[in-house]
């Protein structure tokens, strides 16, 4: 089957736009329950972080707070915006600025009890290193 | 003194950019239209842009406090490597990196290029002086790398712990090479619109340009992942973190343009597409160093949020792709017919890898910008990772995979022979390992288990394409095609084996312990105090064994007095088979330290198959510029 040549631009611009209309609809559904909502202690108090969900935690690691459970592996601190408290609970090595009294961005999902469970930490680094959304909450205060 | 005359050369370079693209549109009368001037004032620019980076290179070395951007981003006491390294390891240094490959770029096409008529030439190089002078501006206006600070501090600041790595001499450099590569397709596509001359001739001189950029992007992403992989700690060869993201949409869109351009400089077909691939790839490239530059994205590369430099890249990229994409659709309609060819031909096949990696680019492009879109609209502030990605855009890469076990095989305008018997070595072997893979190892995940299926058939389906040929007389061309596609196919291996198969383990032992990771049994003898030039550390050693084999492995946790930091140093042991990841933690009360261990079958394939795509690359690339120079010796010699 040889199209002519006039319908061949007409059947590749289709095709492109196909591809476009796609690669939109493909990316709106990955989206859709993919991307994690960046919360923070007061959100979650509002009851705006559903459990369960993907969702990125951030605040400062309240000082005292830092307890390792019996394995040596499990950490359970406490991360605060100020306002609100959410306890945290990470297994596994902690980054190498991660410490109390300092900012931090916990990766995870909220448990039915409140409970944040964290898959991922990032700490800060320095004030040149900060993730810009972390500067903005500082910003905020 | 230097960084004075630093900054004295970036001027000049400024004025000469000035002066082409005054030059090149017609400001010097028709006289001042020829090429030669234009020619000359390229070259001078980019010289010229090279004493300024070497200007700024030197204060590096030279530890030259009074220069702002060195006191901010070095050290005294630190190895020479990282000195000059960190030249290019912060916003300024990197900005003026980038400016210096463009203004090269420019002047080899002024001295080399010989295939396009002057005029289209003329209008190239306008275009190229046209962004040269854009980013030119930046760099003066918004980012001078030669600023000076009075008085001059006693010492620097030092350079971030996680940039002291050799991989910083080699990463950024090559990924900038590959990224303002692509500016010079973007230059040709943009003169060959003006002048209305798009053809094979344009496809012609743009390919060696493509090619050598997509090398370089592909072996600066190669780079980037096996140094994020090992210097990070966490055992992942790729975050989809925005930087990431933002080298790979430039290397899928020059993947794309890599495939149409042959297209057209072999059968004169899908012109318009090309072009418009070719805007797109530079463009890419921008928006790619927007979203590192203006540190706008929650990322580990991004190291300061400065309003002003984001809003003047972003108006620097609404006049570039704004404009180009609006000359394209001004001269789309003059754009002439290709060839015809039916749907079953190598055409075909390339209109639809074009496709897929289209979609690919689209799905990437959303997810890395929709983070910002969101809180632009709305406000809320989110991030898009790998669960998104990986959903995404694994799933559309593998249809391309399963494209390539036919589309090289398939034979240019029309292909009606018998395609099965061509296909059926792959597809045995593919199905065989998925029926074997299903029996060894059920609980694999799909997307893992059909990259194994794909991978594996994709080996024989890459070299078919020279069955039947002369081996001798094969272009270099077709080499490095089935080279890159054999790349593809170990990479995807490579992916496909460390989902699949990759063992964690997470201890916290006293030394004397031993930790069993996979086949491995890890014996944790001791930590020791070590130091280097300018850290001082702890080291643990591990003694791993599993059957006869033997290895040790010293994980350290390294603490860096300026500024104070410390970083985990991962220790990776390689063998045949796979590599044993180790990351040291810290110590707790009772005296256990925390140990992550993970052994990670055939992940070397992944860097293994990014660098037989670019050796791939590398003969395509030699294989034409050989065969363009004998032809153009016969044409003189017909001539004689």
């Amino acid at each position: 089957m040889t199209v002519r040549p006039k319908h061949q631009r007409l059947i590749l611009a289709i095709l492109a736009i196909v591809a476009l209309v796609g690669a939109v609809l493909l990316a709106m559904w990955g989206l859709q329950d993919r991307a994690a909502y960046f919360v923070t202690p007061s959100d979650i108090a509002a009851g705006k972080a559903a459990p369960d969900k993907a969702i990125r935690l951030g605040g400062m690691v309240v000082k005292g707070s830092l307890r390792k459970d019996a394995d040596g592996l499990t950490n359970r601190f406490t991360v605060t915006d100020g306002a609100k408290e959410t306890p945290v609970v990470f297994r596994g090595i902690t980054p190498d600025l991660f410490r109390e009294g300092s900012g931090v961005v916990a990766e995870g999902r909220l448990d039915s009890n409140g409970l944040f469970v964290a898959d991922n930490i990032l700490a800060k680094h320095d004030e040149r290193y900060m993730p810009p959304q972390m500067a903005n909450e500082a910003a905020r205060k | 003194m230097i960084a004075e005359a630093g900054l004295a050369a970036l001027w000049l370079a400024t004025a000469l950019a000035a002066l082409q693209l005054a030059l090149a549109f017609g400001l010097g009368g028709e006289q001042g239209r020829q090429v030669a001037p234009i020619r000359a004032v390229a070259v001078g620019q980019g010289l010229l842009t090279i004493l300024a980076f070497a200007a700024l290179v030197a204060v590096f070395l030279r530890s030259d406090m009074s220069v702002l951007l060195v006191a901010e981003n070095s050290h005294s006491q630190k190895p020479w490597i990282y000195k000059f390294a960190g030249a290019w390891g912060n916003h300024e240094g990197s900005m003026l990196l980038w400016v210096t490959v463009l203004a090269i770029a420019g002047a080899v096409v002024a001295l080399f290029e010989r295939r396009l008529d002057e005029r289209t030439l003329s209008a190239s190089l306008g275009a190229q002086a046209a962004l040269a002078l854009g980013f030119f501006a930046f760099l003066l206006i918004a980012s001078n790398p030669f600023e000076r600070l009075d008085p001059a501090p006693l010492d620097g600041r030092g350079l971030n712990p996680l940039l002291q790595d050799p991989g910083l001499a080699f990463h950024p450099p090559t990924l900038y090479l590959g990224y303002v590569g692509l500016s010079v397709a973007f230059s040709i596509a943009v003169g060959g619109l003006i002048r209305r001359e798009v053809g094979p001739a344009i496809a012609r001189a743009m390919r060696p340009w493509v090619l050598a950029a997509w090398i370089m992007l592909t072996l600066g992403i190669t780079a980037g992942s096996y140094w994020a992989y090992y210097e990070l700690g966490w055992g992942g060869w790729w975050f989809w973190d925005p930087v990431e993201n933002a080298s790979l949409m430039p290397w899928l869109a020059a993947t794309a343009l890599l495939h149409s351009v042959n297209v057209l400089a072999a059968r004169g077909g899908l012109r318009a597409w090309t072009m418009m691939l070719a805007l797109v790839a530079f463009s890419m490239s921008m928006v790619g160093t927007f979203l590192v530059r203006s540190g706008i994205l929650t990322s580990v590369h991004a190291f300061a949020v400065d309003p002003t430099r984001g809003s003047f890249i972003l108006v620097l990229l609404t006049l570039y792709i704004g404009g180009a994409l609006t000359l394209l659709a001004l001269r789309i309609a003059d754009v002439k017919e290709g060839a015809p060819f039916n749907i079953v031909s190598r055409e075909g096949g390339l209109v639809i890898n074009n496709l897929l990696l289209s979609v690919i680019l689209g799905v990437v492009f959303v997810g890395t910008l929709y983070p910002l879109i969101a809180e632009a609209v709305s406000g809320e502030k989110l991030s898009v990772g790998p669960p998104y990605f990986n959903s995404v855009a694994s799933p559309v890469a593998l249809a391309l995979a399963a494209l390539m076990l036919i589309g090289p095989q398939l034979r240019w305008r029309r292909d009606s022979a018998p395609i099965l018997p061509r296909l059926a070595p792959g597809l045995l072997i593919a199905v065989v390992i998925l029926v074997g893979s299903i029996i060894l190892w059920p609980a694999i995940g799909i997307l893992p288990r059909l990259g194994l299926v794909l991978g594996v058939g994709l080996l024989p389906a890459s070299v078919m394409p020279l069955f039947g040929r002369s081996l001798r007389r094969t272009p270099l061309a077709v080499w490095g095609m089935v080279l890159a596609h054999l790349g593809v196919a170990v990479a995807i291996l490579g992916m496909a084996s460390d989902s699949a198969f990759t063992r964690e383990k997470l201890a916290a032992s006293r030394p004397g312990d031993t930790v069993s990771v996979g086949p491995w049994l890890v014996e944790f003898k001791q930590v020791m105090p070590a130091a280097g030039p300018n850290w001082t550390a702890l080291e643990a050693e591990l003694r791993a064994s599993r059957g006869s084999g033997v290895t040790v492995l010293k994980p350290q946790s390294r603490f860096f007095p300026d500024p104070p930091t410390t970083t985990n140093e991962a220790a990776i042991d390689t063998s045949w088979n796979g590599q044993l990841y180790a990351v040291l933690g810290e110590r707790d009360e009772q005296g256990r330290w925390q140990l992550r261990l993970w052994w990670k079958p055939f992940v070397t394939l992944i860097w293994l198959g990014g660098i037989l795509i670019a050796l791939g690359g590398a003969l395509a690339l030699l294989g034409r510029l050989f065969r363009e120079r004998q032809q153009r010796r016969r044409v003189e010699e017909a001539y004689e």
